[in-house]
């Protein structure tokens, strides 16, 4: 019997395991300006995360000796160093802008989430039902959504008063209707398709049919709004405190720190509001940006034409 | 050699002389010309007797008289009051205090042509100390010493008060007090002027526009000779401060009287050189903290004597005046009047006052321990405006934080503030403040009175009371002292009901072109511009 001398496997023939680098450079090439936004977010999460750690100084801690100090100052004996500089309370830069992506982020993230995710469970619902449940849903939401999202938020702040968690509040009730009315219209098809019907027919429960069979086939639209709806939470937070309707003094926020200085020390000492403004739209660039691509990826005939 | 001496010295003071007589010449009012004012605030109504606002003030007062003013060559004085429809001196008071006769000068006539009398001061003096049912009177209470008013003759007024009282004549000098015409006040009611304009002052009204600007001309008939030097002014409507600095830098506006922080007028200045005149004063005006007593643990006079103690307010007012148009340490009396407790004696006798920072925060660790509030956390209320009070609130707050107190602040817009503050009275601390016209320390004072309808910190205090009723009846100054000491000590010391911040500090920068204007302890004050004038060469220089 002939035997087959099979011959020694070339390690360099086998298809080569993907490692997370490779699925970033991927990334990176398909999607560049995408991957800049993720970086930013990234970025600032460590940032809001670690901020006790990353900051030199206390963010909240009044050090007059220190007041208006340009970027770069080094107090020769002390050695206190400030890189970006200080504020009219002599509160180092750097570290009420770090200290401020963590406000920014906790209102950004809890807002949209809450929003959107109630918005998805309504939309679906409301498309699920169908008829005055739905008639009534919408017309509730079409009276929100008359608002501008800015004028909304300024009337719930007027009723409930300033605050973080009252800031997340009046964020959170105008993205409700936004993500509700995108996520029914992509329900509306789905609840017309067989498996539904065959959903319907084997006795499902109401909310096992919306939430295990319809949800996650909304996902694409609902994603794409959420990473929209981060960005325009924190562009929202920083306008209501530079209304000073928002997050108040000592907390560090950016849009409090932009109030705080674009009025009085714009020309005097520039870095007061430039930092905190950078800060903003950085992050709202990145949260765009990562938006975006995360539609490319998701939207079949984008990814078709890609 | 002598006589090329003597020729030298013949030009050096030839030129000297000349220089001098150039000097005298540029600050000798010039007739002419137009100023424009730029206003920061909304005007409610014209009517002065009811309003409490500077938006009012500054574009409508240069339409009005007045019985007696601050003399607008001295307004930094807070005792010098001069006669403005009256004629000489102001009145001494006779019958040990009780009778004040005002002689009226003859010849005044209202922009309408009609003569201005006794009567109409009288008038005047009635609507606002006697007002009749249903109709306002916004500094009624400043006049409850004063028993009658006459008017025996076209020139005499003679007011009758209950008591001898220091309060009587800075009440009358407020420049609220608007003289009307009987006419108008018969004719049409004691309503007719929040919506139109009579007055006797220097200036007629020509027009207001909504939200745009106010017009005055020149009263060619009016009383002080020689007066006023402009031709008009214009007060042009501006709520935004960007706006209101740069329409001075951009040559839109000359002056702005309100006031401006202190880093806008380093701006300015960087920016025109010496093209701006800056003129600055203590300004009766004080940001207070008020503990609400009904809520714990603010009932406990150890926790509001250690919110006291840890406010280092020397060191604020050295670090805050480069920020916040705050400056000055005082007590309960504007810094600058005979009446006011110097500051030594603030220092040695009152609890936040010492220079000892590090002694008085272990002070104040200790007595919250002792009322056992060693990690009292509370909100501190503030209103939503940026100078001074979100700045003081900021600095308060970290003041508190280096006694171990955590502090929140809850800003809100000035309607729902005022709310929460007066009606609600649902706060645990807030801002409060004392700002006043005229210095009238007796008057002002009065703030700090449980019993007051303006002091909301909700508690009760029979001693306070007493004293201030004794104050209220001696016009005797040195009796005056020892009793606004008695009453200061025990507000600030020992009952710490309320806390001083820091006093007021007013900043006018205005165009180098702008003359005869003199800055006074309240924004309120000197705004008749009678005074006032354009250097007309000196606005040549500025390109305008």
């Amino acid at each position: 019997m002939a035997q087959t001398e099979i011959a020694p496997l070339e390690s360099n023939t086998l298809p080569r395991q993907k490692t997370i680098w490779d699925a970033a450079l991927r990334m990176i090439r398909r999607q560049p300006l995408g991957s800049a936004g993720l970086l930013v977010i990234v970025i600032m999460i460590f940032g809001a995360v670690f901020a006790d750690y990353v900051v030199p100084y206390d963010p909240e801690i009044e050090n007059f000796e220190y007041m208006l100090m340009p970027p770069g100052t080094i107090d020769e004996t002390t050695g206190a160093t400030f890189i970006l500089g200080t504020d009219s309370f002599g509160r180092d830069m750097f570290s009420r802008l770090v200290h401020g992506a963590r406000t920014a982020l906790l209102v950004g993230f809890t807002a949209s989430f809450i929003g959107a995710f109630v918005g998805l469970v309504l939309g679906v619902g409301s498309a699920y039902f169908g008829g005055y449940v739905d008639l009534i849903f919408q017309r509730v939401m079409d009276v929100f959504m008359a608002f501008p999202l800015v004028i909304m938020a300024l009337a719930i702040v007027a009723i409930f008063g300033t605050g973080t968690e009252k800031v997340i509040i009046a964020i959170t009730i105008p993205f409700i209707p936004r993500c509700a009315r995108v996520v029914r219209s992509s329900a509306l098809a789905l609840r017309e398709l067989p498996y539904i019907d065959a959903a319907r027919s084997i006795g499902y429960s109401h909310t096992r049919i919306v939430m295990r069979h319809m949800v996650p086939n909304v996902m694409a639209p609902f994603l794409i709004m959420l990473t929209a709806f981060v960005g325009q939470a924190i562009l929202l937070e920083a306008s209501l405190s530079y209304l000073g309707l928002g997050v108040q003094e000592p907390t560090a926020a950016w849009g409090l720190m932009l109030q705080g200085g674009a009025e009085e020390f714009a020309e005097s000492a520039p870095w007061v509001p430039i930092w905190p403004g950078v800060a903003i739209t950085l992050a709202v660039f990145g949260f765009n940006l990562f938006g975006d691509a995360v539609r490319d990826v998701l939207d079949p005939k984008l990814r078709a034409q890609n | 050699m002598r006589g090329v001496a003597s020729k030298l010295v013949a030009t050096v003071a030839g030129a000297g002389f000349a220089l001098g007589a150039v000097a005298a010449m540029a600050e000798t009012p010039q007739a002419g010309g137009e100023l424009n004012i730029v206003v920061g605030s909304k005007i409610p109504s014209y009517d002065a007797h009811i309003e409490s606002t500077f938006g009012m003030i500054h574009p409508i007062r240069p339409f009005y008289s007045t019985l007696i003013r601050v003399n607008p060559d001295n307004p930094s004085s807070p005792t010098d009051f001069v006669c403005d429809v009256c004629e000489g001196d102001v009145p001494e008071g006779t019958d040990n205090g009780t009778t004040y006769t005002f002689k009226i000068r003859s010849g005044i006539t209202f922009h309408d042509g009609k003569p201005l009398t006794a009567a109409d001061v009288k008038a005047t003096f009635d609507k606002i100390v006697f007002p009749p049912e249903g109709i306002a009177s916004n500094r009624k209470a400043y006049f409850k010493m004063v028993e009658s008013i006459e008017a025996p003759d076209d020139t005499t007024l003679v007011f009758k008060l209950k008591h001898p009282s220091g309060t009587f004549i800075p009440s009358v000098a407020m420049p609220f007090n608007f003289i009307y015409s009987k006419a108008d006040l018969d004719a049409h009611g004691h309503t007719w002027h929040q919506t139109n304009i009579n007055g006797s002052g220097p200036f007629r009204f020509v027009e207001h526009v909504q939200g745009s600007h106010v017009k005055g001309e020149r009263n060619d008939n009016y009383y002080h000779e020689g007066k006023p030097y402009l031709d008009g002014y214009t007060a042009l409507s501006a709520p935004k401060m960007s706006i209101r600095l740069q329409a001075i830098r951009g040559g839109r506006a000359d002056i702005e009287f309100r006031g401006f922080p202190p880093k806008a007028r380093d701006d300015l200045v960087a920016a025109l050189g010496d093209k701006i005149t800056v003129q600055e004063s203590d300004w009766n005006c004080v940001l207070l903290v008020t503990p609400n007593h009904k809520t714990k643990p603010f009932d406990d006079p150890r926790v509001r004597r250690a919110m006291s103690l840890a406010v280092d307010r020397h060191g604020g007012s050295k670090y805050l005046s480069n920020i916040a148009i705050v400056k000055t340490v005082g007590g309960i009396v504007f810094p600058n009047h005979p009446l006011a407790t110097p500051i030594d004696e603030l220092k040695a006798n009152i609890a936040g006052y010492s220079d000892d920072v590090a002694g008085s925060i272990e002070q104040a660790k200790a007595l919250l321990a002792e009322a056992g509030q060693s990690d009292l956390k509370f909100t501190l209320l503030n209103r939503g405006v940026d100078q001074p009070y979100k700045v003081v609130g900021t600095w308060l707050i970290g003041q508190w934080r280096k006694a171990g107190m955590q502090v929140d602040q809850d800003v809100r817009p000035t309607t729902p503030f005022y709310a929460s503050l007066r009606k609600q009275k649902d706060f645990d601390v807030s801002i409060d403040f004392n700002c006043q016209s005229i210095v009238n320390p007796i008057a002002d004072v009065s703030k700090f009175l449980p019993t007051a309808g303006n002091n909301y910190a909700s508690f009760e205090d029979a001693e306070l009371e007493k004293i201030y009723d004794n104050l209220l009846r001696t016009a005797n100054v040195d009796e005056q002292k020892i009793l606004i000491r008695q009453y200061e000590k025990r507000v600030l010391n020992d009952l710490t009901s309320q806390m001083i911040t820091l006093w007021w500090y007013k900043i006018n920068p205005h165009r180098s072109y702008v003359k005869g204007w003199k800055i006074a302890p309240s924004h309120y004050l000197n705004q008749s511009l009678d005074n006032v004038w354009i250097d007309k060469e000196e606005k040549k220089r500025h390109g305008l």
